[in-house]
């Protein structure tokens, strides 16, 4: 790499953190959760294929076993969390007023923390109800 | 800072599409319609923690023409970004960064997409005794 291709500052180089102080963490979150969502979502499609035309009582004895809970809850956790980071990007990228910019970014992480916690404690609800 | 080494960003309207352009754009588009499918996720575990009935009610939004479409579509839009996800943790590890193995690569995920989407789909229409 020559001197000219070379965007940081000496001080941004110590740091190694670039210019959002967040270093690789978004980045790497972003590929983790990517990672544990192959198995799950294949699951999960699977899953939901094998209860079509199951009634509520099978739906909700197949989500209250503590194994289907678990992965259920791995799996809304990872959508969730992988989904923001996603979501954060693409505002960034093509929303260019900062007022707005951060209001969106705002809303989406409210909105993705009021669906995950209700689809978590949906799970759990069933796991404690039908035990 | 002028530096003629500072890497361009194409220019949308005089780019012509190509197979990998196109599907690096279709990557972000299947995550923002996947993230919307979170709406449906949420409402349906939601629904099943509330009762037979409130199920029944969800159960019926699905299974109509207008839910079925939706989930066909968010059927392929998850099976698309699942395997153009791997194709793009695979760049991330380091492969497939030549343009043949990326054009290749990209007609893979196209293919598989359809065909793991036909698949489910017929598994599904199996299972419900073909009705
Ligand atoms: C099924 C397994 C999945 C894999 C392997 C996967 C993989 C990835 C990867 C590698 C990226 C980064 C792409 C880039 O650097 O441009 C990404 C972006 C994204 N994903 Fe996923 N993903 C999966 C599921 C999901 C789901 C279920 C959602 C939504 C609920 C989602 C929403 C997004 C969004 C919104 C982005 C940002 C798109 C962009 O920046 O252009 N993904 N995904």
């Amino acid at each position: 790499m020559n001197d000219q291709s070379n965007l940081r500052s000496p001080l941004g180089r110590v740091r190694g953190l670039g210019s959002a102080k967040d270093g690789t963490h978004h980045w790497w979150a972003q590929r983790l959760t990517a990672l544990a969502l192959i198995p799950l979502t294949i699951w999960f499609v699977g899953a939901v294929v094998s209860l079509i035309g199951a009634d509520h009582a099978a739906v909700a004895a197949w989500i209250a076993s503590p194994v289907v809970a678990g992965l259920l809850i791995l799996l809304i956790v990872a959508t969730f969390y992988h989904a923001a980071l996603g979501l954060q990007v693409v505002i960034e990228d093509y929303v260019h007023g900062e007022g707005a910019k951060i209001a969106l970014l705002l809303f989406v992480k409210a909105l993705t923390i009021v669906l995950s916690l209700s689809a978590v404690l949906s799970v759990l609800t069933l796991l404690f109800t039908r035990a | 800072m002028i530096s003629s080494n500072r890497p361009l960003s194409p220019h949308l309207q005089v780019y012509r599409p190509q197979i990998t352009s196109t599907l690096s754009i279709l990557h972000r588009l299947t995550g923002i319609a996947l993230a919307a499918g979170t709406l449906l996720l949420t409402y349906w575990l939601v629904a099943a923690a509330s009762g037979p009935e409130a199920f029944a009610t969800a159960q019926g939004l699905i299974g109509s023409f207008i839910g079925r479409l939706l989930l066909f579509g968010w059927s392929i839009a998850l099976f698309y970004h699942l395997c153009n996800g791997i194709r793009h943790l695979v760049w991330d590890a380091g492969y497939g960064f030549e343009i043949e193995a990326a054009t290749r690569s990209g007609w893979m995920v196209v293919g598989a997409s359809v065909v793991l989407t036909l698949a489910t789909w017929a598994l599904g229409y199996a299972m419900m005794g073909g009705a």
